[in-house]
């Protein structure tokens, strides 16, 4: 009961924060509505028993994502004149109001075998298991720096000063 | 009760209005902010999978970590490609950034 009460206002803030970041016309004001969305997310984590996600969602989107695309906004703002849409925009309502139609016919028609197990809890230990232990995930794991090292680095190289 | 339908529709929700910024928006930071929303849907539906289908081998959860690391390295050179062509050309207007248009 509880979850469910928890679930519906972090799911009525989220999707308001969500159209208030396609929708405002001031960047800034987008960006701040857009952290308020991550904050919701990591809600939305927290009822579905995903504590670890809901600390990372923090940290990650939060903390670090959000801090770069408020720099970026700060840095270009003087070539800003608001969040306009282009010549699009009707076209893109539709394809967006379609996809939405065809996801929730599609999902609502489907016999989801839903298991009945409590969930795991607390899911640290067993994700850090499934990550770094026997027959996990771990050649991906090795990979994702590599990932984040290539990123890093050209990320300096592009914005570099010649 | 909330169910696995209710967190699927809410990530179709997220889903959707992140495709309409992305494809709308002229602002080339506004369509990146856009494009973490989806992301974001996109993990709440792969936890609510792993929730609610198989909910104590927790694979979902090691997919929406993955999600996380490359939206990170997404966007950190996504804004620095930004940075760079607002220096060179003074804009961040996707409409104006045609350069390599046919």
């Amino acid at each position: 009961m509880g979850i469910s009460i928890a679930f519906w206002i972090l799911a009525i803030i989220g999707v308001m924060a969500a159209l208030a970041v396609v929708l405002l016309r001031d960047v800034f004001r987008a960006a701040l509505s857009l952290v308020l969305c991550f904050l919701t997310v990591a809600g939305i984590y927290i009822t579905l028993s995903a504590d670890f996600l809901a600390a990372v969602q923090i940290l990650i989107y939060v903390g670090a994502i959000s801090v770069l695309i408020i720099l970026a906004i700060m840095l270009t703002r003087e070539v800003q004149h608001g969040s306009t849409s282009n010549r699009l925009q009707i076209p893109a309502f539709l394809v967006a109001a379609l996809f939405l139609g065809g996801v929730a016919f599609a999902l609502l028609n489907t016999p989801w075998p839903v298991s009945s197990a409590a969930p795991l809890e607390p899911t640290t230990s067993a994700l850090a298991g499934l990550l770094f232990g026997e027959g996990g995930f771990i050649l991906p794991v090795e990979i994702a720096p590599i990932l984040l090292l290539a990123a890093i680095i050209g990320a300096i190289a592009l914005t570099r000063e010649k | 009760m909330v169910g696995l339908e209710h967190y699927l529709i809410l990530a179709a929700v997220l889903f959707s209005i992140g495709l309409y910024g992305a494809l709308s928006k002229r602002n080339a930071i506004v369509i990146l902010m856009s494009i973490e929303l989806m992301l974001n849907a996109a993990n709440i539906a792969l936890i609510a999978f792993s929730r609610y289908i198989v909910p104590v081998a927790l694979t979902g959860q090691v997919f929406a970590i993955f999600v996380m690391v490359v939206a990170a390295a997404e966007v950190s050179v996504g804004l620095a490609i930004i940075i760079s062509i607002y220096r060179y050309r003074e804009t961040i207007d996707a409409t104006k950034i045609n350069l390599m248009k046919w």
